[in-house]
């Protein structure tokens, strides 16, 4: 399993690399979100697999009764995901008014500071 | 010894205020902190004379050796005199000379600061404190030499100044870690104590060359001279102060001060006699191919600050006396000359020899204190200047390497000087204007202004007739500081007829009798006006411009302003630079196939894939939204199978949002249409192949690595009992890493205010319709 994980995240690295390489903002974008999904990914199988064991404790237990996943990379990828979020939902209001304000779709004509 | 540091800077900070608001008398005001300080040191001189130097030491960085300590002996003590003393005359001065210059106070800014960090140089006792300083200085330095900004040639003599003594300077840094390293500490005290044991350790070379290129770049020794007579761009005063009688010499200081650590040797020795020499004799004759005063006294200054170097190098006992004595009798009348120079370019609008005259009738009282300065520069008893030669002959007669060359040398560039302080005298003073010349302009010497000269040239008429008021008490402790042996200078103007005597005679014979033939004068400032292009500030200018246009070039290939290719050099840079060790040292293990893939896992897994090719193929901005959203789900769909509900359910979330959001806005933004070119098209997926199979390798080789996780233990055992919780994942975020989920808050927070401003503010409105 991992390892088809790990073709997994090489191909949306790819992918989100190659998208980023583009000229269209839009595409720019979307391989932005392709790259968080692919290192969020990355964190997660990175710190091991475990199969289908949430890491919870059932009441009235002060301490799990079975070997868990493990949390802290989950909390990790949890902060990751919401600041990505942040970061995209910025960005693409950002091109939006770029693309309104200067009538341009192409991002090598943006290359001086005064338009 | 802090304070009086201190003291500089703080009064450096109040000078434009008090300026402000006292300009007629703030030149004598600000003059009595240096004053005060001079006498404070004055004060010193009788426990330094029993030999024992004064330290004081505040921490500063212990932890790497740098102390705040101050050093106090001999040696420290004379150039501190100069310094405070000097320097009371100076500011009074410039009170006068920039009277009614609006920048008046920013000049005293700049110019009791130099005074604070000069002071500072010459008693530092480490020399990390030391170094500090000596920056300081060059900085100062270039806020002085270009005080009149608005003109090109200021700005450009100020660049050239602090690019060759900061230059330097680095190389110094380097050596100060060197002897640090090498020595153990950067305590002066502790190196002195330890004698020579830095002459047998292997770095000693190179500290030994990093200091010279320190010294010599400040110190203006050929070739590195060129930016002091550039320099003479300054106010006179500055010229008089930094770059006669104090900054310039400090490279000789330093010199000085390591000669006990680092002297003896024949790289030392040789390095120090050799650009000693040079720079003696070349300053000397480059002096005579001037016009212009001020010019002359920058070359002179360059002889003597070579003449310095060169005692130093000899390094006899005769030699470090000679240094000591030619130091203070340099100081005399070389401040004298500049601060003359000054008040003739005032009186006349003009420093140029050649239109210069007659004028002792204009200013008598001047021209006589000129005699005396120039007369002790030619070296003529009973001035002080005489004792000075007497004693520099007497040395390098005694010099144990190459003495019957040495003392050509010496006695020409000797003579060189003779024939430059009549040129600077005789015809100004006593000889016929040239008609054109301004004969009633001027304001009158005042007191302030004729203070400074005043007391120089006769404190060099006064230490000539009676040389045992300095001798003992102040010279001698300097020189056991440089010889690190007990020594006694004794001066006196009589030694009977002896040899140097004999040269000193014909030192002054031979200047009068080249002076006086004219055409030789005008021979040399040929020579000098076709030589000058080929001096070593041809090769300034040149190095600098080839620095400016290979930035230039730089720039435009690396600056280039399109985002995709910026993004493209920095990944290819990120996997060449990840790929390099596995390249090197070939593959880690990588990880096995463990478990087992389930069927609808597989499934999960290809659909990713199709939904990320579809994202770069889809020919529609829906259908790669589309796609993006179905990679999204599909990532949520592992978290739940892997054991992480809380992760599914937020990518679930998010991912709903994203799209939405992206839906909103799709119809603002540009559709698709080709943009780039095949051949850019097939170089991308080249670098995206290559990034995509490169994070592949190292997932599997991290899973090789293994994954064991050592917190795991910790937050199943605390979770319920510290924190109360029962699902780790939250406790995590909201109780053990809170401070982080708070910083994630805000940036969310910062996001939305970000995308709000974007959407509803509009300030270009009325411009981008114009442009339309």
């Amino acid at each position: 399993m991992e390892i088809l994980l790990a073709i997994v995240i090489g191909g949306l690295f790819g992918s989100g690399i190659y998208l980023l390489l583009r000229r269209n903002p839009v595409k720019l974008v979307i391989g932005f979100a392709l790259l968080s999904n692919a290192v969020n990914l990355l964190i997660f199988v990175c710190a091991g697999l475990t199969r289908g064991v949430p890491p919870l404790i059932p009441e009235p237990e002060i301490r799990p009764l079975a070997e868990i996943a493990d949390p802290l990379p989950q909390a990790l990828i949890l902060t990751a995901i919401v600041i990505s979020f942040a970061m995209l939902a910025f960005t693409l209001v950002l091109f939006r008014r770029t693309f309104e304000t200067l009538g341009t779709s192409d991002l090598d004509e943006l290359r001086t500071t005064d338009q | 010894m802090l304070w009086s540091v201190l003291s500089a800077f703080a009064l450096a900070l109040c000078a434009p205020w008090l300026v402000r608001l006292r300009p007629a008398e703030s030149g004598w005001i600000l003059a009595l902190l240096p004053a005060a300080l001079s006498l404070y040191f004055f004060g010193q001189i009788t426990s330094v004379a029993l030999g024992v130097p004064v330290v004081e030491s505040t921490p500063w960085v212990a932890q790497f050796g740098i102390y705040l300590s101050f050093y106090l002996d001999g040696l420290s003590l004379l150039f501190a005199l100069l310094i405070t003393g000097v320097g009371a005359l100076i500011v009074v001065y410039a009170g006068s000379y920039l009277a009614g210059d609006a920048q008046l106070g920013r000049f005293y800014l700049y110019l009791i600061s130099f005074m604070g960090a000069m002071l500072g140089l010459v008693l530092a006792g480490n020399l990390i404190t030391l170094f500090i300083f000596w920056e300081l200085t060059s900085i100062s330095s270039y806020f002085l030499i270009g005080f009149r900004h608005r003109e090109e040639a200021s700005r450009a003599a100020a660049l050239q100044a602090l690019l060759v003594t900061a230059g330097g300077g680095l190389a110094l840094m380097a050596a100060f870690v060197l002897i640090g390293i090498a020595g153990g500490s950067f305590e002066l005290s502790v190196l002195l104590q330890q004698g020579d044991l830095l002459f047998a350790h292997p770095l000693y070379g190179a500290i030994v060359i990093l200091v010279l290129l320190g010294c010599f770049t400040k110190s203006a020794q050929v070739p590195f001279h060129f930016w002091l007579p550039s320099a003479m761009q300054a106010p006179t005063p500055v010229s008089a102060y930094l770059h006669s009688v104090t900054m310039v010499k400090a490279g000789v200081y330093l010199l000085a001060r390591l000669s006990p650590v680092l002297g003896g040797s024949a790289l030392w020795q040789w390095s120090l006699l050799s650009a000693g020499a040079l720079t003696m004799l070349l300053g000397a004759a480059m002096a005579l191919g001037q016009t212009d005063l001020k010019r002359i006294l920058a070359y002179t200054t360059v002889n003597a600050l070579g003449t310095l170097v060169f005692l130093l190098g000899i390094g006899t006992e005769t030699a470090i006396h000679a240094a000591i004595v030619f130091l203070l009798v340099h100081s005399l009348y070389k401040g004298a000359l500049f601060l003359i120079a000054g008040i003739v370019d005032h009186e006349t609008g003009t420093r140029d020899i050649r239109r210069l005259g007659g004028l002792v009738t204009r200013m008598p009282l001047i021209a006589a204190l000129a005699s005396l300065a120039a007369l002790s520069m030619a070296g003529i008893p009973p001035l002080v200047g005489f004792i000075g030669k007497e004693t520099i002959y007497h040395a390098v007669l005694e010099a144990p390497v190459a003495a019957s060359f040495l003392i050509v040398l010496a006695v020409l560039a000797n003579i060189f000087l003779v024939v430059a302080a009549a040129m600077m005298t005789i015809k100004p003073f006593f000889g016929t204007a040239a008609s054109d010349l301004d004969a009633h302009g001027g304001h009158g010497v005042s007191a302030a202004i004729a203070a400074g000269p005043f007391l120089l040239a006769a404190a060099g008429l006064l230490v000539g007739l009676f040389p045992a008021l300095v001798d003992a008490r102040l010279l001698t402790p300097a020189a056991e500081a440089i010889f690190a042996q007990a020594t006694i200078v004794k001066l006196a103007l009589w030694h009977g007829i002896n040899a140097p005597l004999v040269l000193s005679a014909l030192t002054l014979a031979a200047g009068f009798v080249l002076y006086s033939r004219g055409a030789f004068l005008a021979r040399a400032a040929q020579w000098g006006g076709r030589l000058a292009p080929w001096g070593p500030d041809r090769w300034y200018r040149a190095s600098v411009s080839a620095l400016l246009a290979g930035a230039r070039a730089q720039t435009r290939v690396l600056q280039h302003g399109y985002l995709s290719l910026y993004i493209f050099v920095a990944f290819a840079v990120v996997i060449l630079l990840g790929a390099i060790p596995f390249w090197l040292q070939g593959l880690p293990p990588l990880a096995v196939w463990t478990e087992q893939v389930q069927f609808f896992e597989l499934i999960i897994a290809l659909l990713i894939l199709a939904a990320a090719a579809a994202a770069i193929r889809s020919p529609s901005r829906l259908g790669a939204i589309v796609s993006m959203g179905v990679i999204g789900y599909g990532i949520a769909l592992i978290f739940i199978e892997f054991g992480a509900p809380d992760l599914a359910m937020t990518q679930f979330i998010i991912e709903t949002i994203t799209v939405i959001l992206f839906v909103l806005v799709i119809y603002r933004l540009p559709s698709y249409v080709e943009l780039s070119s095949r051949s850019s098209r097939i170089r991308d997926a080249l670098v995206a192949t290559a990034g995509g199979v490169l994070m592949t390798v190292f997932v599997l080789a991290a899973l090789g690595a293994g994954t064991e996780s050592r917190l795991i233990d910790f937050f199943a055992e605390e979770t319920y009992p510290a924190a109360r919780g029962r699902d780790i994942v939250n406790v995590i975020l909201v109780d053990f890493r809170a401070m982080d989920t708070l910083g994630e808050i805000a940036v969310l927070g910062l996001a939305g205010a970000g995308v709000v401003a974007l959407l509803r503010i509009r300030p270009g409105k009325s411009a981008s319709r114009r442009k339309s």
